[in-house]
């Protein structure tokens, strides 16, 4: 029988293999090396998710006898299908949900076919259980978001899909169910394809796979639907079978494992006892211990029945180590050289789960890793509607909440953002009076850096990206007073590095005060801040080989120093576009002037805060004497000659 | 065990050790063991007074060997407890001795002595067999011994209830589940904090399907009761059930005789309650094969179930595992 003769029919498809009847044990063999998928089904209450689930339990074969007569009775009694067999009814299993007909909590449920096991997180589709959803979520590497085809993209689709993508699964599946309702329309399909696109890209999904199907029919699902000869592309149990799992992505990276227990059964033995989040280990490899820094070598990966030669990302095993040193359950054990950062304050979304709203200030415990340390919360920066992604105004979190929230913990905690590892990226907060999980959290970055710093070790250097811009890095920066014309250059001078074919850009000082700095005013203490700031993302830029143009007052030779000194040598030109202060005034282009004599602005400089002229520029362009063209001119031969 | 288990010791080990292990994606039975463990550790490392629960069938034998391997070099670092029913098989009360002293752990051994006092049996007293054996007897003996966290063999794919149980389960200081009132687990963050009195039931191998348990056997080479392999038995048919009869307690009616079929186990319990399948799976993947090619489910051949679709989650209300 062909797997095309059995589209639309109820009978079950995959076909089992002959080789259990043949020769269990090459059948054995051949099994023991198969892998292993979670995925997560979501959808709104009436998709069809738990159909489709039941369906492809159902096709393959997981089923059994007794099972299919308890269902028949069961969709005769309680079914939805007409006294047709109600696939549903195989998957939903509390008593009280069952008589409600909702699916109200997270489900596992487990098939295999000859190349993989899957474990399926059913989460529903109720409004009040974002909770579920995300719980769901976290374990999975791949998604399933269903659409009914009748109703195409809605509020709740939005939702679902803004969640999958929060809880950083690459892998998703569109499924769009239902097509035997409307007469297998490729239109319909295309039309809903081209409606998710839209909003995929809205919410940064980099991809996703469509799939027409029918849960209940079992178009598509195991066998190609013979109704839709026009979809080319794999059916959903054929995708599921070759998608990739996320642990072979965590091998790649740097070795990270949290200590969860620490074996002493005797005085001769020490073992660090976890499963290792991401990388690989072997005996002999170097190591540190955070957050102390403390490092040392890998001795043995001990193992019963023998030690192990290597382990990698998701293994559980114990290491002993080739010094004694100080290591205990809540540390982390990375590689030496390329340690992860350790802080104790975090910029991170919140997913609230508890009845009890968030308090903000209110000391909660946070689990991350092996570790839980005590954890206050600020008042959420906004608030995030997951039917709109609006950001909205809130003081609190309530249940089902999500919002972006600064964390501080009483000690600094090894971590990494979760969109890099969620293994020490992702954390929990336990509410200290009920033991209730309250929310789940994934963080964003370090607010201030603690005193263990460890900087990456990049491959693609600071020079690799200069030399495949055929260029030198470099950050011009334009010093002068208001007015003095520093923008007018500045903006000159990359259009003339422009044309002759250098990445340049520009950062202007107005600009940069509607975003990044945002935040600052005009006194000292934030003129001071709003330069550093600056200097860094101008640092940054030149990492990635740019020449940086920047256009600000920065009156404080002291600052400007700074900025000096955090380039590598010869990188830093300091541009003084020499203005008198009568010349500037006169000109009064934005007509600040007139406002901070009027005393309208305070702390403006040259009037009521000092300017300090550099004393050795790298160049001066004295703007009574040159044109803008002409100081551009001049200042692009000094960038060229260095 | 005889001359079946030691043959598949020997071809079982080494398949999760160092040389399957490069660049490459774990397989199935690799994440399932890991994770296992990582849960083990979970509880040992927050727990005052742990315990596994060990019933001697093959998911206690599984469960027992992962705790082998999770804290190796050191034994498992909690007892094990049997709350026996006294109507057990007697091949099973063997491996029950001779596994925990392989292991080097105390074995505990709890009787309800109410129903011990009554003589409650499962010929003569129903459901109450259970009830008072199981259900009581469990939480006496956490309470006797004051257990705050104990370890059991359930698997989420034995029956639709169980699907929803979550790896950490709360129980009240009355040991009765609330399936309102769990906790979330995600990633694999598990919250293991309780209240005075509560108590956790923590489940182990929860995602391990009966294949994969299977399987890892197998690979493996872990020992277990010798009645899931086909021989034959003396047996009587009642209510469409082959039972075994394993001692002289077993009530014959007047002419009933037992015959000697060759019969295996696929699921063991009390004696009287427990169905056999006729077969002549005599070793391990003759048992998989055959398990691979059934088209019944596993649980129907304990009489626990039959009562209604729903009956498992009463029970698990009450307390029973």
């Amino acid at each position: 029988m062909t797997a095309e003769m059995n589209a639309g029919s109820q009978d079950p498809v995959y076909v089992t293999d002959a080789l259990i009847a043949e020769d269990i044990d090459a059948y054995l063999l051949k099994h023991q090396h198969k892998t292993m998928l979670r995925f997560i089904t979501c959808g709104s209450v009436d998709d069809g998710k738990s159909t489709l689930i039941g369906r492809l339990l159902y096709d393959t074969k997981m089923i059994f006898e007794d099972q299919l007569a308890s269902l028949e009775h069961d969709s005769k009694a309680v079914g939805t299908q007409g006294g047709d067999i109600d696939f549903a009814l195989l998957v939903d299993g509390l008593a009280a949900e069952r008589e409600q007909g909702i699916t109200i909590d997270v489900a596992y449920r487990f098939f295999a076919t000859d190349k993989r096991k899957f474990i399926v997180a059913d989460t529903p589709g109720h409004e009040q259980y974002t909770r579920n959803m995300v719980t769901g979520a976290s374990t999975a590497d791949l998604a399933v978001i269903l659409i009914d085809a009748r109703q195409g993209v809605l509020t709740q689709t939005r939702r679902h899909s803004y969640l999958v993508q929060l809880l950083g699964i690459r892998n998703v599946v569109l499924a769009i169910n239902k097509m035997d309702l409307v007469g297998y329309s490729q239109e319909r399909f295309y039309e809903i394809v081209k409606d998710y696109s839209h909003f995929a890209q809205q919410i940064g999904m980099e991809s996703f796979l469509p799939i027409p199907i029918s849960g209940l029919k079992g178009d598509n699902i195991a066998a190609r639907s013979a109704g839709m000869p026009w979809y080319q592309g794999p059916t959903l149990l054929q995708h599921l079978e070759e998608a990739p799992v996320n642990d072979a992505r965590m091998q790649d990276y740097a070795f990270r494992m949290p200590v969860q227990w620490v074996n002493r059964p005797n005085l001769d033995f020490r073992g660090f006892a976890g499963q290792i989040g991401t990388g690989t280990v072997r005996p002999g490899d170097a190591i540190r211990v955070l957050p102390s820094g403390k490092t040392t070598t890998v001795k043995q990966i001990v193992a019963y029945g023998g030690n192990l030669d290597q382990a990698v990302a998701g293994q559980s095993v114990t290491l002993t180590f080739a010094d004694e040193i100080d290591c205990s359950r809540g540390d982390v054990i990375v590689q030496a050289d390329e340690p992860c950062e350790v802080a104790d304050q975090f910029e991170a979304t919140l997913v609230w789960m508890d009845e009890h709203a968030m308090l903000p200030g209110r000391p909660y415990l946070l689990k991350i890793g092996t570790q839980t340390v005590t954890a206050t919360v600020t008042e959420p920066k906004y608030e995030v509607n997951v039917n709109t992604l609006e950001h909205l105004a809130s003081k609190t979190l309530g249940l089902n909440a999500i919002g972006v929230v600064n964390i501080s913990t009483d000690r600094a905690i090894p971590f990494e953002s979760y969109g890099v590892n969620p293994d020490l990226g992702g954390f929990i907060l336990i509410d200290r009076m009920t033991n209730a999980t309250v929310a789940a959290g994934m963080i964003h970055f370090a607010l201030r850096r603690s005193q263990n710093i460890h900087w990456q070790a990049v491959d693609v250097n600071r020079e690799a990206h200069a030399a495949l811009k055929n260029q030198k890095a470099a950050v011009v920066w334009f010093t002068g007073l208001s007015g003095s014309g520093k923008s007018t250059i500045a903006n000159l001078v990359e259009k003339k590095l422009h044309a002759l074919g250098k990445h340049t850009f520009l950062l202007d000082g107005d600009n940069v005060r509607h975003g990044l700095n945002r935040d600052l005013g005009f006194t000292d203490a934030d003129r001071v801040e709003n330069i550093r700031r600056v200097g860094e993302v101008a640092k940054l830029m030149t990492d990635a080989g740019l020449i940086v143009l920047t256009a600000f007052i920065s009156p404080f030779r002291s600052e400007r120093r700074m900025v000096r000194d955090l380039m590598a040598q010869g990188e830093f030109l300091e541009v003084f576009v020499d203005t008198p202060l009568d010349v500037a005034e006169a000109r009064d282009v934005k007509g600040l002037y007139k406002k901070a004599r009027a005393g309208q602005l305070k702390n403006f400089t040259g009037i009521d805060s000092p300017y300090e002229a550099p004393e050795l520029a790298d160049v001066t362009v004295n703007t009574v004497e040159l044109s803008a063209e002409e100081a551009a001119e001049r200042i692009v031969e000094a960038i060229l000659a260095r | 065990m005889t001359t079946r288990t030691s043959a598949t010791a020997g071809s079982g080990q080494g398949t999760l050790s160092p040389d399957s292990f490069s660049r490459s994606t774990l397989t199935h039975l690799q994440r399932l063991e890991a994770e296992s463990i990582h849960i083990m550790r979970e509880v040992v490392a927050n727990a005052e007074n742990p315990v596994m629960l060990y019933s001697v069938g093959k998911d206690s034998a599984c469960m027992l060997h992962l705790a082998k391997k999770a804290f190796y070099p050191a034994p498992p670092p909690f007892p094990l407890l049997h709350v026996d029913t006294t109507w057990k098989f007697k091949a099973m009360y063997d491996l029950r001795d001779k596994a925990a002293k392989d292991a080097g752990m105390e074995l505990l051994v709890h009787h309800n002595p109410e129903a011990m006092e009554k003589g409650i049996n499962p010929f003569d007293h129903g459901s109450l067999h259970t009830d008072m054996w199981k259900t009581e007897g469990l939480k006496q003996a956490l309470t006797k011994y004051n257990f705050d966290v104990a370890f059991g063999g359930a698997r989420r794919d034995e029956e639709k209830s169980r699907a929803k149980e979550r790896v950490f389960s709360f129980r009240t200081a009355n040991h009765r589940w609330d399936p309102k009132n769990q906790r979330p687990e995600l990633w694999k963050l598990y919250n293991t904090r309780k209240a005075k009195g509560e108590s956790i039931r923590v489940f182990p191998i929860s995602n391990w399907t009966e294949l994969d348990i299977w399987q890892y056997i197998h690979l493996e080479g872990i020992e277990i009761v010798p009645l899931y392999f086909s021989a034959p038995r003396p047996t009587v048919e009642r209510n469409g059930l082959l039972i075994m009869v394993d001692d002289e307690r077993f009530p014959l009616q007047p002419g009933e005789t037992p015959v000697m079929r060759s019969i295996r186990f696929r699921t063991l319990g009390c004696y009287p309650l427990t169905g056999a399948v006729e077969s002549e799976a005599q070793t391990l993947p003759e048992v998989i094969q055959e398990m691979l090619l059934t088209t019944t489910s596993e649980r129907q051949g304990r009489a626990i179930d039959h009562d209604q679709s729903a009956s498992m989650e009463k029970k698990k209300q009450e307390g029973y595992f």
